[in-house]
């Protein structure tokens, strides 16, 4: 198992080094001199030598991504070229709306995909399935910006009952927090919960035919006890799967979320980033991003490799 | 050591006795080409033919937009600003006077070129970096392989405003992003399929006919391979739509007075009350993005029927 | 004259398990000499895992040998230039084992077959190609009519028969055929075997054939070649291997060949223990753990083949088993079982 753990980080490390490479090369690849895109026009030939210089643009580009990944690694981002800020500081402040939106929007995914995949998968081709599996498919093909502001209108507008932005720290108070965050949720965890119950149902269906179920039954156990211990636990690991790939998606559509509802998050970070030209702070932000993903995704493959030991055990 | 052995009483299993007879076989017709047969397939199958007329109303409508539109979409009526549905203007006007319904018809055309464009890009890039790497193999495979997982690494709303944040925002940028963002999973899809059929018995035998390897890539490699490319470039387009709206409705992506359904949805978001600035379009890209989404379902289900044949 | 010269040939497979993993060798084709003469069938008998398919593939110049020599018309073929290599796939072909793999299912027979002829340059007008592959498809006994079918349109027998007409296309003058009829039912294997010899005839071809069916080699060989572990253990022409086996193992295996003759009695030699693993052959004589007649001296050194009787060599050192050659073992076959044309 240790050894497994190894090897896929050693797997990893190629992936983060050219994932750093890449974002560091945003900035390189700007076409012409980035400090046009940086600094507007009115600057003098000056300030630009002076900027080209504190960026390091005049040395050689493996010395500058040297230099850039040794200051990423101690933690400097830089500093945002807007209002003189440390990005890491702006990354630290972002983190928590994140974190807490997709923590709910995968667990709101979870508990309506789930249960639905089963009952669909149970009653197959049953109207109920049909319902579900094409309210799954709605849920799938549906913009996320576009239930956002069907939901707006409905919950802010129409019925008054949520404000359509505005954040507050989950530690500071819960309640208000989630309430807040409602409309959010359900907006990036809806596609999600759509792929959940596909993947349950699908998982299910081809459980639910396999012989060590059909032994359980044959051995005189309970309907509910084969389904909950048996069948179940062995459908869980493509859906956990799932889930995990998933991740990486839903932190995009987090990015459309976060700018609709006004969330200060990762992704609305580096929204504003690329309309204010604010490399570094895009930079930082997609770094964070996607490390964070491949670090997850390890963690995917290990609970998974854990789950298939038990299983073929 | 029994297996070296032929046991005649074999012969004697009459169920067994192959008959070469070409008259009898020449009586069943001969097989159809077989993107005639998928295209059969689909159409029998209820989503999948949903959504092939989905496409068709879209394909029609994005060619024949100026004759559709019963007004031009960037000239602005200054006196029916945010005009609710009407007899003149039957999905009312926007916050500059302009009909909407003429700007959902025109901005199909957007939607249906980068779709079709950047999704054929990404299938072109993509099957030739999945078959030079799944045929190649070696240290070659490994180096793509790695750049790969790190493309998929980023959330592919992500990777595109990377992309566009350096290229700057408009609507080719935005095709160029999209179709870079689809690259990888082709080249996975299609490396995946290569790997399968490269040690097949009649790659080996065209090669023992003298074949080049160009000649085994195109000729022998991709006809096994095609099949599943065209699933994933219909469930791509779904989701190179949904993209280019999300970029356009940043801003991003189609640029004023370029009509998008993403960009129409933004600006609805500044005039709640005049909801049918965000029903309509947002409605159109819903159906068409299932459209597209069913077509792809069907086209899977064909091709794995198939695989059962 | 030798068309084809094998000298010391070597095949061995690498494997690796993971990272830090063991590393396991298999030597497939170990150290095997062999020639084939111009216009004879040579038969290359073992059983799965003796390593005869893998001596195809080489000789075929599919795969390329970790060591050793085969020389094609004195032309040595593993240092060929790429055009070299072209001229020798005119000359060489192979024909594949399973019909159901070996053609390519999303390519119609008429296309198949034109092929060969457009990579080496035969191909001429539209209309001469389409007479070439008429021509190819009347010589293996199908209707050129069915020339626009795809092959999952056919029967595992007639694939086979297209093979043939694909090898045949280019005018060959030498075919590997690596286990052409096993995948086939007893009925359809006579049927192809009898089209291999009559186009053997008609068209001058000298054939490797590869086969672990010794009632079928013995109704096509010129000579047989016997394969165990990656080794030859005996070599002889037909009649005589069948009629005096001078290699224990090939005595087994004859003794068990089924004879529809009721009141025959015979000795049937049953072979001790199962195959040994080829990642760790026995060794010496790579066949002594299963020898009735094994002596200690047999692990000590691998037993050279040598010629025994005109033209027949075996790999033993046992020269007192050699004298008595035990009619009974070889199988009797009467006129009703060789194959019906």
């Amino acid at each position: 198992m240790i050894r497994y753990i190894i090897s896929r980080l050693m797997q990893m490390l190629p992936v983060l080094f050219i994932v750093s490479v890449a974002v560091f090369s945003m900035t390189l690849l700007l076409p012409g001199d980035p400090t046009f895109s940086m600094l507007d026009e009115h600057a003098t030939s000056e300030e630009r030598q002076a900027l080209r210089e504190r960026l390091g643009l005049d040395m050689p580009v493996p010395v500058q991504y040297a230099k850039w990944a040794q200051n990423v690694l101690s933690g400097d981002f830089g500093r945002s070229l807007r209002n003189g800020e440390p990005v890491i500081e702006m990354l630290m402040q972002r983190v928590p709306a994140t974190t807490q939106l997709a923590i709910m929007a995968i667990i709101l995914a979870t508990l309506i995909g789930v249960p639905l995949g089963i009952i669909s998968a149970l009653n197959r081709n049953s109207i109920g399935d049909v319902a579900a599996t094409s309210a799954g498919m709605f849920a799938m093909a549906m913009p996320s910006f576009w239930l956002a502001m069907l939901l707006i209108m409905f919950f802010s507008i129409h019925l008054r009952w949520l404000p359509p932005s505005g954040y507050i720290p989950f530690v500071k108070d819960p309640i208000a927090s989630m309430r807040l965050m409602l409309m959010p949720t359900i907006t990036l965890g809806t596609v999600m919960a759509g792929l959940i119950l596909r993947q349950t149902r699908t998982s299910m269906l081809a459980v639910l035919s396999a012989d060590y179920v059909r032994t359980a039954r044959a051995k005189g156990l309970g309907e509910h006890r084969v389904i909950l211990r048996h069948a179940l636990r062995n459908a869980m690991i493509p859906i956990v799967t799932v889930v995990g790939m998933q991740m990486g998606t839903m932190l995009g559509g987090a990015a459309i979320a976060e700018s609709v509802f006004s969330l200060p998050g990762l992704g609305q970070m580096v929204v504003d980033g690329i309309f204010n030209r604010d490399f570094p702070a895009v930079q930082g932000a997609i770094l964070v991003i996607v490390t964070f993903i491949l670090f997850l995704n390890l963690l995917v493959d290990i609970v998974y490799a854990w789950i298939d030991r038990r299983v073929s055990r | 050591m029994t297996e070296l052995n032929q046991s005649r009483a074999d012969a004697f299993e009459p169920d067994q006795v192959d008959i070469a007879d070409p008259d009898t076989l020449a009586l069943s017709p001969p097989s159809a080409p077989e993107w005639r047969i998928i295209l059969k397939s689909l159409m029998r199958h209820r989503l999948g033919s949903v959504g092939l007329v989905v496409c068709l109303i879209v394909l029609v409508t994005a060619l024949f937009a100026p004759l559709l539109a019963p007004y031009d979409p960037a000239v602005s009526d200054y006196e029916a600003i945010l005009t609710p549905p009407s007899a003149e203007h039957l999905l009312g006007t926007d916050d500059l006077g302009r009909d909407i319904l003429s700007r959902i018809i025109w901005s199909s055309q957007v939607s249906l070129q980068v779709s079709l464009i950047a999704v054929s890009v990404a299938i072109v890039g993509g099957s030739l970096v999945g078959m030079i790497s799944g045929y190649a193999g070696g240290w070659i495979d490994d180096i793509i392989m790695r750049v790969v997982d790190a493309m998929m690494a980023f959330p592919s709303l992500i990777l595109a405003l990377g992309i566009v944040a350096v290229l700057g925002p408009s609507l080719t940028n935005a095709m160029i992003a999209i179709a870079v963002v689809n690259i990888p999973d082709i080249s996975r899809l299609v490396r995946a399929q290569v790997l399968a059929v490269r040690h097949m018995d009649f790659v080996m035998a065209a090669k023992g006919v003298g074949a080049g390897r160009v000649r085994i890539m195109f000729r022998h490699i991709w006809p096994s391979v095609a099949g599943n490319v065209l699933v994933y470039a219909s469930l791509s387009a779904a989701g190179a739509l949904i993209t280019e709206s999300s970029l356009s409705f940043l801003g991003l992506g189609a640029q004023p007075p370029t009509p998008s359904w993403g960009s129409m949805l933004a600006s609805g978001m500044q005039y709640w009350n005049a909801w049918w600035m965000s029903v309509f379009p947002g409605s159109a890209l819903f159906i068409v993005a299932l459209g597209f989404n069913f077509v792809g379902d069907g086209l899977r289900d064909a091709l794995d029927s198939r695989i059962v044949d | 004259m030798n068309l084809v010269e094998i000298k010391d040939l070597r095949r061995q497979f690498v494997q690796k398990n993971g990272l830090f993993g063991k590393v396991a060798k298999v030597n497939a084709v170990n150290d095997v000499s062999l020639n084939v003469v111009h216009g004879e069938v040579l038969a290359l008998v073992g059983e799965s895992g003796s390593g005869k398919s893998t001596m195809g593939r080489l000789v075929a110049q599919l795969d390329r040998p970790t060591s050793g020599e085969i020389r094609y018309r004195g032309e040595s073929v593993t240092s060929f230039t790429k055009q070299q290599l072209l001229q020798f796939r005119r000359r060489v072909q192979m024909i594949f084992q399973d019909p159901f793999s070996s053609l390519n299912p999303h390519m119609r027979v008429r296309a198949m077959l034109a092929e060969p002829l457009h990579i080496h340059g035969l191909a001429g007008s539209r209309q001469k190609v389409g007479a070439r592959v008429e021509q190819l498809m009347a010589a293996v006994g199908l209707s050129p009519t069915l020339a626009d079918r795809f092959p999952h349109e056919f029967s595992g027998g007639q694939r086979q028969r297209l093979s043939i007409a694909r090898a045949l296309a280019v005018e060959p003058e030498f075919i590997v055929a690596d286990e052409a009829v096993s995948a086939l039912d007893v009925s359809t294997q006579a049927q192809v075997v009898n089209l291999l010899s009559k186009l053997r005839r008609d068209f001058k071809l000298t054939v490797l054939f590869i086969s672990h069916n010794l009632a079928v080699v013995q109704n096509v060989a010129d000579r047989v070649a016997v394969l165990y572990l990656g080794r030859v253990l005996e070599l002889a022409p037909t009649e005589e291997l069948f009629r005096r086996p001078l290699h224990p193992y090939t005595r087994a295996l004859l003794s068990a060949i089924p004879v529809p003759d009721p009141t025959l009695r015979r000795q049937r030699i049953v072979l001790r223990g199962e195959i040994p693993s080829p990642m760790r052959p026995p060794t010496g004589c790579v066949f002594r753990t299963r020898c009735p007649h094994a002596l200690a001296e047999c692990a000590t050194a691998v037993p050279p083949l040598r010629q025994l009787a005109d033209g027949h060599f075996s790999a033993c050192i046992r020269d007192d088993l050699m004298v008595e050659a035990r009619p009974d073992t070889a199988p009797q076959t009467t006129t009703a079982d060789r194959v019906i044309s």
